[in-house]
């Protein structure tokens, strides 16, 4: 019934197959050039964090990916076919993604957001199919939301209303998840709550996931691979290792930090000196 | 990697509470007990509230004759009274409210904001100047005998056509932002009521009266022929509104989550604009620019269904019933019979100052 969110996670992740690909992409709000060249290759099953200075392009770039913002050159593939050629409706089957700050409308239930997840699977005459229910009702489940259902969104503290909205990207039901910046106004342990759903959805369910983070000791420890930007351009990408070294910290940053192993899990660990200037 | 990943959680075990599933065969769907019973009694007082209507005049007829005439067991002189005389002035007053209920209620939904409606955004309006014009300049210029010519509902018609066109136009920028919307909106009402002003300074006497009581918004003298083309507007119009009803749950979202979960958003904009320009432009042609009810019905019928968007066919029937009531009291209970639109100016005017005073919108800037 749910295949929609069981996806084995084994299942072959023949090991480089490209989900979603920008190529050379420039991306602008009218004449005001945001990215400009960027190259950026999303493999099958990754888990990915963008992390970068404020304004530096990252959730711009999310929206190009996301076929929200179409590129002034360049492009962005979608399984090897242009995004840009692909119907919204197929797209929105395929990719889900969470906006920065997303607005929902005054007196949404959690119940009706995350049902409008199902959108793009539904037409005139089925509007809630046995499938819908039994997603959204998992969905729910997956986020603990299950109790909160009938409450209101602008109700709800803002790490409840966070998880109600990777509720409704849960019930997309998508293979790829895009998330600008899940962990905003939560505090540590909402934090760290939001990002093992994050995790178990890559883990368990096999989703490709991007997010968007602020929190670089967090974003090394739950991300694969991390991908650092600057001014609009890609400086560094790789392993969590790889990127956060002092020098990257130094330039993308202006930031003078040491780097240790995280005594948790091992991975880089950031403890800000100062500033530079 | 994450610490433990704990146990997957069962599925929930109670259905979701977002209504009462309904599947009957390829076709499925959610009701809610609320958005059949609003409705439905709406739709009940309508009739009672009609057939008192109809009831009502130098010659009167009890309620149970008005029924039965209806349902064709009258007699004949009633049925003429009631049929050809009275029950034109009752249809056209339901259709109009019906349509202006559910233009407010798309364009609430669509610019995600109470203030939007036909009133405030000067659509109304423009199809005064197009009435007024028809009246005043009809003996005068050349332009103005075509204007005459057309008759005032025609005018009216194009008035509103082209104010939505304008409207639609200036608030267009890569998409349309419901706000940008509204402060254009605004920016059209003013000037449409300039305009007015204008050509009734210019107009004789006799004409200037005239269009007064057009400007009021007024159900006097209609017959079936008011009837026809406002009926046939709603047949069309009304069904390709409520199968908007899916995208507008989804276009009520941000731009981005709506285009994210596979709405074309231009194209259901333009539909739902459109959509919402048309009825008004047909029911204001058919009974003059009958003021604040679209902007304050769909909000009683958003508080009475207790969802998150202004439901359509509720606020369809609730805007019928306003005027079918209004223009009820407005003949029975005042001393004098007064314009419908007089009343619903009384009644719209205080609950649009609330709205602004209330001002703060969450989502808005
Ligand atoms: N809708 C818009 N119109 C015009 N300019 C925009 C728009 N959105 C963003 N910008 C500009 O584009 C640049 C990049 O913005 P973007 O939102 O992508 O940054 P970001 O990396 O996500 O920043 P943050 O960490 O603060 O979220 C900024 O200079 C911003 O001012
Ligand atoms: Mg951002």
């Amino acid at each position: 019934m749910t295949e929609l969110l069981h996806r084995s996670p084994t299942a072959a992740p023949d090991a480089a197959r490209v989900r979603l690909a920008a190529e050379r992409v420039r991306l602008a709000y009218d004449e005001n050039v945001v990215v400009d060249d960027l190259d950026l290759e999303l493999a099958e099953g990754s888990f990915t964090a963008i992390v970068g200075p404020n304004g530096c392009g990252k959730s711009t770039l999310l929206r190009a990916l996301g076929r929200l913002l179409r590129p002034t050159s360049g492009q962005v593939l979608l399984d090897g076919r242009a995004i840009a050629k692909t119907p919204t409706r197929e797209v929105a089957k395929v990719l889900g993604l969470l906006p920065q700050t997303p607005v929902a409308p005054e007196g949404l239930t959690v119940a009706d957001l995350v049902a409008r997840g199902r959108h793009p699977h539904q037409n005139w005459l089925r509007q809630w199919s046995r499938d819908d229910e039994a997603v959204v009702a998992e969905a729910l489940s997956w986020t603990s939301m299950t109790d909160l259902a009938g409450r209101p969104v602008d109700e709800l503290s803002g790490g409840q209303r966070q998880r109600a909205w990777i509720s409704m990207a849960l019930a997309q039901g998508t293979d790829l998840l895009l998330l600008d910046e899940p962990t905003t106004y939560l505090d540590l342990s909402h934090q760290i709550d939001v990002l093992d759903l994050v995790a178990r959805l890559h883990a368990e369910r096999g989703r490709t996931v991007v997010v968007v983070l602020h929190d670089l000791n967090l974003a090394a420890r739950y991300a694969q691979r991390l991908v650092a930007m600057k001014d609009g351009a890609l400086v560094a990408s790789g392993s969590p290792a790889e990127v956060l070294t002092e020098q990257l910290l130094a330039e993308v940053f202006e930031l003078e930090a040491r780097v240790l192993p995280d005594p948790v899990s091992g991975t880089p660990m950031v403890v800000p000196v100062r500033r530079l200037r | 990697m994450s610490v433990a990943a704990p146990a997957r959680p069962e599925p929930a075990a109670g259905p979701v509470r977002a209504g009462r599933p309904v599947r009957v065969g390829p076709v499925s769907g959610l009701l809610r007990w609320r958005d059949v019973a609003v409705p439905a009694v709406a739709f009940a007082v309508l009739v009672l509230a009609a057939a008192l209507s109809i009831g009502r005049g130098d010659y009167p007829i009890g309620l149970g004759e008005v029924l039965r005439t209806l349902v064709g067991l009258g007699e004949q002189t009633q049925e003429f009274v009631v049929l050809q005389l009275r029950a034109p002035r009752v249809v056209v007053g339901a259709l109009v409210g019906l349509a202006l209920g559910v233009s407010g209620a798309l364009f609430q939904t669509f610019a995600r904001n109470p203030l939007a409606a036909p009133d405030t955004l000067g659509i109304t309006t423009g199809a005064s100047v197009g009435a007024v014009a028809a009246i005043v300049l009809s003996g005068g210029t050349s332009t103005g005998a075509i204007l005459g010519g057309l008759g005032v509902p025609v005018a009216a018609l194009l008035g509103a056509l082209a104010t939505g066109a304008l409207l639609f136009g200036l608030a267009w920028r890569t998409g349309i932002d419901g706000y940008r919307l509204v402060l254009v909106g605004i920016a059209l009402w003013s000037v449409g009521a300039a305009l007015v002003d204008w050509l009734l300074t210019r107009a004789e006497i006799h004409d200037a009266a005239s269009a007064y009581v057009w400007i009021t918004g007024s159900l006097n003298a209609r017959t079936w022929d008011d009837v026809v083309p406002l009926g046939l507007a709603v047949a069309v119009l009304l069904p390709l509104a409520l199968a908007a009803g899916r995208v507008l749950g989804v276009l009520q979202f941000g731009d981005d989550t709506a285009r994210g979960l596979g709405v074309r958003l231009t194209g259901a904009q333009t539909a739902v604009v459109l959509l919402a320009v048309c009825l008004v432009a047909f029911a204001v042609s058919a009974a003059g620019p009958i003021t604040f009810v679209a902007l304050v019905v769909p909000q009683i019928a958003v508080r009475l269904t207790g969802g998150s968007r202004p439901p359509l066919l509720a606020a369809g029937l609730l805007g019928a019933l306003l005027v079918v009531g209004a223009d009820l009291v407005t003949r029975t209970v005042l001393p004098q019979a007064l314009p419908v639109g007089i009343l619903t100016a009384v009644i719209g005017a205080p609950y649009l100052l609330w709205l602004l005073v209330r001002g703060r919108r969450r989502s808005t800037v």
